[in-house]
């Protein structure tokens, strides 16, 4: 049974951490599990190093593209030094998923912290882990499938 | 039934397009709209990259003139650059379609302004619809195609930032049109709009306008969202999304088609509201029409004006609270890549305190500390005409200082004219022009343009060297220097240059960092000309 509330997350970091890349296979796993969905961000400057966050929502009906203001459920903080500015943003309770939780696992590259994100993420969410491995395999090039899904992987198993 | 597709919203336009039969899309890169014209290449649409967006919308014109359906696209400060076109072809109008995407960037995102698109359509007397999602950006993009096509009118498709880097669900229609055979039919008192000729489209165009209207009162994109009969909400675009979610027991009246404006509809459904409010983002627009059509809305455009809108500050604005708004922490800012080329050439010209003319694209990040070495930034060009007036008139020693630097693209765009006026009205001291070559528009994602010798989809076509254009302009020194090796070098040429009366043109030519590994396998698979 489907969850009929929105449920926001945000993924943040600097340009060049795979922040877009991120959300895009979170909304496209969202969209497959047959919810609406809405991915807001702003381009044009992430290739320049400048802070990039990513609004992810869904549920059953999403209007405004953008997180309101305290009602963050998940925030992903792919760059450490992002937190400060974001913090505010989860709700009472929300939950923050930090690189820092990485420090001392083992990736096969750490270009993929953003996939393991997404895999400590994927804990929450009531969806099947296959439906997360098939959108991976869809998004990234046959040579880095493996090492994203190993990512993915090491996320979803890392201890809360 | 069509399958469903997760859209951004400018994806959503390229699709809109291909099914609505456009024959070419043009347009210039810039932020929020660059992503429109790629998408339609790769959906199998002709796409081209223009050299700026006057000409882009005269190929436009054209094909529509063909009798062909064309898309234009720009960012809203594009459309001050085509408005020449735009003013006279809402007179003699077209025999296809014509579609002006114009994309604004309430907040400035990635801009040097905040201007509203809107006004252009009030002010040339062309229609405009806005979108406030991907599927509408699909369906409203049609829906301007059809307009265009049935009233023989230019029309614009007013997009933002959010609503065009949104991505969410689309549902395609089943019904594709297949793209019109153009033929040219002559009509010379239709489309060369001399006085005698274009008093009469004038008239024609209000008749237009007019019948548009009375279409828009009754069967416009207009949507009427119940909800408690005291409280009405109008609004358009992405507001109308953030309003019905900060208030979803108002009733909202959101408006698809912002000019021109069906007041008897808006007027109807105010009357009896006893809380009235007007949602919009960027400009007044809405809020000066219904009042001067004699709705009693609220006056308080200082609370969005600036910035984007959201649910809180909606929130606000239906409050009527105007206490100071809390200020949105701030994340890094961009910045120039490191060891990007250009910034060898600001560290020389800080060093040398050079007062310097810039323009826009990624060098203008040169402006903020630590570099802190560019003095001024207006519009496309801009730095050429503004370094030659700072010659003019300032004492000699300090006019000896003035340096302008553009970049290749935007040399491409509105380089040219200042370089002709340069050699024409050059000042006493001379005048010192660096052109910093980066090989590509790196700034909105690497797009190519007349002077990389690539299209748009990066086939090969005529490379035209910047070097050659400005030696047959009549500029008699002019050098091509890398900035990284040859660093040495630049900075002499440039000493040399400052203490001249002579006019020197300096290309720095070195592939931007990002782009380089792209441009070295096109070259591989086909090379360039020449």
């Amino acid at each position: 049974m489907k969850t009929k509330k929105t449920t926001n997350i945000r993924i943040t970091g600097l340009g060049g951490m795979g922040i877009l890349k991120g959300s895009q296979i979170l909304a496209e796993v969202l969209f497959q599990a047959g919810y609406d969905v809405k991915k807001a961000e702003v381009h044009g400057m992430s290739q320049r190093g400048g802070s990039v966050a990513s609004d992810i929502r869904f549920g059953e009906k999403i209007l405004s593209p953008m997180i309101p203001a305290s009602e963050t459920d998940f925030l992903l903080v792919v760059a450490p030094e992002e937190i400060e500015i974001h913090r505010g943003a989860l709700r009472p309770g929300g939950i923050l998923i930090n690189a820092q939780s990485f420090d001392t696992v083992p990736l096969p590259n750490r270009k993929s912290l953003n996939i393991a994100m997404l895999g400590v993420l994927s804990r929450h969410l009531d969806i099947p882990v296959e439906a997360w491995q098939k959108v991976i395999r869809t998004v990234f090039p046959e040579k880095l499938q493996a090492v994203n899904l190993e990512a993915f992987e090491t996320g979803r198993r890392l201890p809360q | 039934m069509t399958t469903q597709l997760l859209l951004s919203g400018n994806e959503a336009i390229a699709l809109g397009a291909l099914h609505a039969g456009c024959a070419r899309g043009t347009g210039y890169p810039g932020t929020p709209s660059t992503e429109i014209l790629e998408h339609y290449d790769r959906l199998g649409g002709a796409a081209e990259w223009a050299p700026n967006e006057k000409v882009a919308a005269e190929v436009a014109l054209g094909v529509a003139f063909a009798g062909a359906r064309a898309m234009v696209t720009m960012k809203h400060v594009g459309l001050n650059v085509a408005a020449d076109v735009l003013f006279t072809c809402a007179y003699s109008g077209i025999q296809g379609a014509l579609v002006f995407v114009v994309a604004d960037d309430p907040g400035l995102a990635s801009s040097q302004d905040e201007q509203d698109t809107r006004r252009y359509g009030l002010a040339a007397g062309v229609p405009v619809i806005e979108p406030s999602d991907s599927q509408e950006s699909y369906d409203f993009t049609r829906l301007a195609f059809t307009l265009s096509a049935r009233w023989k009118i230019p029309v614009i498709l007013r997009m933002t930032t959010r609503v065009s880097h949104t991505t969410a669900i689309v549902q395609p229609s089943d019904k594709i049109e297949a793209p019109i055979s153009p033929h040219f039919v002559r009509d010379i008192p239709g489309r060369v709009m001399i006085p005698g000729h274009a008093r009469i489209k004038h008239r024609e165009l209000r008749a237009k306008l007019r019948d548009i209207q009375d279409w828009c009162e009754t069967e416009g994109p207009n949507q009427l969202l119940p909800g408690t009969p005291a409280m009405g909400i109008v609004s358009c675009g992405v507001a109308s999304q953030h309003a019905r979610e900060a208030c979803p027991e108002a009733s909202l009246l959101k408006l698809g088609m912002t000019y021109p404006l069906p007041f008897k509809l808006i007027l109807g459904f105010l009357e009896n509201k006893s809380q009235r409010f007007v949602v919009e983002e960027n400009d007044p627009f809405l809020v000066e029409q219904i009042r001067a059509a004699g709705g009693d809305v609220p006056w308080n455009p200082e609370q969005y004006r600036m910035g984007e809108l959201n649910v809180e500050r909606v929130r606000r604005i239906l409050k009527g609270d105007s206490t100071p708004e809390p200020v949105p922490a701030r994340g890094r800012p961009p910045r120039l890549c490191n060891a990007c080329p250009h910034g060898y050439v600001f560290d020389m010209l800080k060093k040398h305190d050079c007062i310097v003319a810039g323009d826009i694209g990624c060098y203008t990040l040169a402006a903020l500390p630590p570099l802190s070495a560019m003095d001024s930034q207006i519009c496309m060009g801009a730095s050429i005409g503004v370094g030659l007036g700072l010659r003019h008139v300032l004492p000699e020693a300090e006019a000896r200082r003035v340096v302008s630097v553009i970049g290749d693209s935007t040399f491409m765009h509105s380089g040219l004219t200042g370089v002709a006026e340069m050699v024409f009205n050059p000042p006493p001291t001379g005048h010192v022009l660096i052109v910093l070559d980066n090989l590509t528009t790196a700034m909105t994602g690497q797009q190519e343009h007349p002077a990389t010798g690539r299209k748009l989809d990066h086939t090969p076509t005529t490379r035209i060297l910047i070097e050659d254009v400005v030696k047959a302009m009549g500029v008699k020194t002019v050098l091509v220097l890398d900035p990284v090796r040859q660093l040495a070098e630049l900075e002499s040429a440039v000493m040399k240059a400052l203490q001249s009366n002579d006019l020197t043109v300096i290309v720095a030519r070195q592939p931007c960092l990002l782009a380089a590994g792209r441009i070295r396998s096109y070259e591989k698979s086909s090379p360039t000309n020449p």
